[in-house]
């Protein structure tokens, strides 16, 4: 029997916090009651929130120190403008200097903030900056997804230079929103409206299958925080032979899917004897398929 | 050569000369070009090219080949982009991971002592100027480029907010409309090259950096950008308010 879930995706940003650390250890920083707002959405006559969509602090999981850092998708869609950006550069920076188990940042975005463009996307310079300064300082960064807003634009590129990324079933994460290709290169190119097409290219299955993340989970907060707490204090390193790695890993991937015109193609490719299967399988099912396909490789 | 092409090699020959080195293959260039009698690994784009999976890993491989052949070379980055990639097969492949695995590299060669200079030429857009300008040392522009997050067209379709009203806003916020100027205003380019190239590339190989992120401050002395500095600060200092 199942026991009933605490979905990740339908919490709030603090709901997940709350969530995912140990009970009364969140301590939060520039919090709401500081209201520290966006400078630029009034001047548009757009709300503001008071913590500007993302809510950073420290606290504990499972007893280990960790700074963590939840973007609000109900609030402009978890976009990232200069006051929601900083604070997620700042946190990052903290933990250069005061070195916790890990930084986890909850990810929940289409990006850029267009009402603040520009401030936006030179905040996402400097949150990935930060972010890889944390990592020389020893300190792992672990990216989880799994809300409505999944993870795209600049963030999308923040994630992969993170160690871990988490995701459920549910997130999603690419650079271009699908809406985006529709409405500049057309429907032929890409039918935003076809969610299963959606998932089948963007979704944590199939970036799970092709390496992009690192272990996918069910939409429950246990499974999360558990998801989480097995990537705490492993950072990965990043070095001239890691990045020879990756690049060995991107390059192989380019060569054997380049000319793969959907992601059941890739998954066939990867020895899948039942691509069309995929979708519908639950996280248990799934992760059990990429066991045997890992063991089977090695 | 179309224009834009041949504008690009100008400036590749006044910084270079002649024999430049720097070879163009589609729309990437790489090469290793000399500058005041020392190596220089060029890298980057031209014709206002769109950022795929497999340019960003070309280009990685350039950045990567610089680490290996010679620690220290100075690396210049030629920012010459309509932004990343739209299309179906490149988000199949995760093009956010290999831009991702290029801003590493440009990142650690940083790190570890190479002096990663960034010059737009022509088009800075987005996606493609954080897989590029942005994970630069120190990134300039040459006059007449722009650089952008989206035309304002688009981007008043977007934000439902009137064209007219966004173009009115943009002059006198920094942070929301296109252009270079409002770039430099934000912190995220340090300036403009006019005149003489040589000694603007000079100045940028031998300023003095810590490594710090400098772009926040940039961006609040120039009035840009005032609260991002003050409010990392207070984050990083773990302050309630």
């Amino acid at each position: 029997m199942r026991v009933a879930r605490h979905s990740f995706y339908e919490a709030t940003a603090r709901r997940r916090v709350d969530g995912l650390l140990d009970q009364n250890s969140f301590r939060e920083f520039c919090g709401p009651a500081a209201r520290i707002v966006s400078p630029h959405l009034p001047a548009l006559g757009m709300p503001v929130a008071f913590d500007d969509g993302v809510v950073v602090g420290e606290g504990t999981i499972d007893g280990r120190k960790v700074l963590i850092a939840a973007q609000e998708g109900g609030f402009m869609g978890g976009a990232v403008g200069e006051v929601h950006g900083a604070k997620i550069t700042g946190l990052l920076e903290r933990a250069a200097d005061v070195k916790p188990e890990a930084v986890v940042l909850l990810l929940d975005t289409g990006g850029v903030r267009l009402h603040e463009a520009n401030a936006g996307l030179v905040a996402m310079g400097e949150i990935q900056r930060a972010a890889l300064s944390a990592r020389h300082a020893g300190v792992p960064v672990i990216v989880a997804i799994g809300g409505k807003n999944g993870c795209y634009g600049g963030m999308s590129i923040v994630a992969r230079s993170c160690d871990w990324i988490i995701a459920s079933e549910e997130g999603r994460l690419s650079i271009s929103g699908p809406e985006v290709i529709e409405t500049v290169e057309g429907i032929e190119e890409f039918d935003a409206q076809d969610r299963a097409l959606v998932w089948r290219t963007m979704g944590a299955k199939h970036r799970r299958l092709i390496g992009e993340i690192d272990a996918l989970v069910a939409d429950d907060m246990g499974a999360f925080r558990s998801a989480i707490l097995n990537f705490v204090g492993r950072p990965r390193p990043l070095d001239l032979d890691a990045l020879e790695a990756e690049h060995a890993m991107l390059s192989r991937r380019l060569e054997r899917f380049w000319d793969c015109a959907d992601g059941r193609d890739v998954w066939a490719r990867l020895g899948i004897n039942d691509p069309a299967a995929v979708p519908a399988l639950d996280a248990d099912s799934f992760n059990g398929l990429v066991g045997a396909l890992e063991g089977g490789r090695s | 050569m179309s224009e834009a092409a041949s504008a690009m090699d100008r400036v590749l020959v006044e910084l270079f000369g002649e024999d430049h080195g720097v070879v163009r293959d589609a729309a990437t260039l790489t090469g290793v070009a000399r500058f005041d009698g020392r190596a220089v690994t060029v890298v980057g784009t031209a014709d206002r090219a769109v950022i795929g999976a497999d340019v960003a890993l070309r280009l990685a491989r350039a950045v990567l080949d610089a680490m290996r052949d010679e620690p220290g070379r100075p690396i210049l980055v030629v920012v010459d982009n309509a932004g990343h990639r739209l299309s179906r097969r490149d988000e199949l492949m995760a093009n956010n991971g290999c831009i991702a695995h290029l801003t590493r590299c440009l990142d650690a060669a940083r790190r570890r002592g190479h002096r990663v200079v960034g010059l737009v030429h022509d088009l800075a857009v987005s996606g493609g100027f954080m897989a590029t300008g942005l994970s630069t040392d120190l990134c300039y522009a040459l006059p007449g480029s722009e650089v952008r997050v989206m035309a304002p067209a688009a981007m008043a379709r977007v934000t439902k907010i009137p064209l007219d009203r966004l173009e009115e806003l943009s002059a006198v916020n920094p942070v929301l409309g296109p252009g270079v100027e409002n770039f430099i205003r934000v912190g995220g380019l340090e300036g403009v090259w006019d005149g003489d190239l040589m000694a603007h590339f000079r100045e940028a190989l031998s300023r003095p950096l810590d490594g710090a992120d400098m772009r926040r401050a940039l961006g609040e002395s120039r009035g840009g950008r005032s609260a991002a500095a003050r409010v990392a600060a207070a984050v990083r200092a773990g302050a309630a308010a």
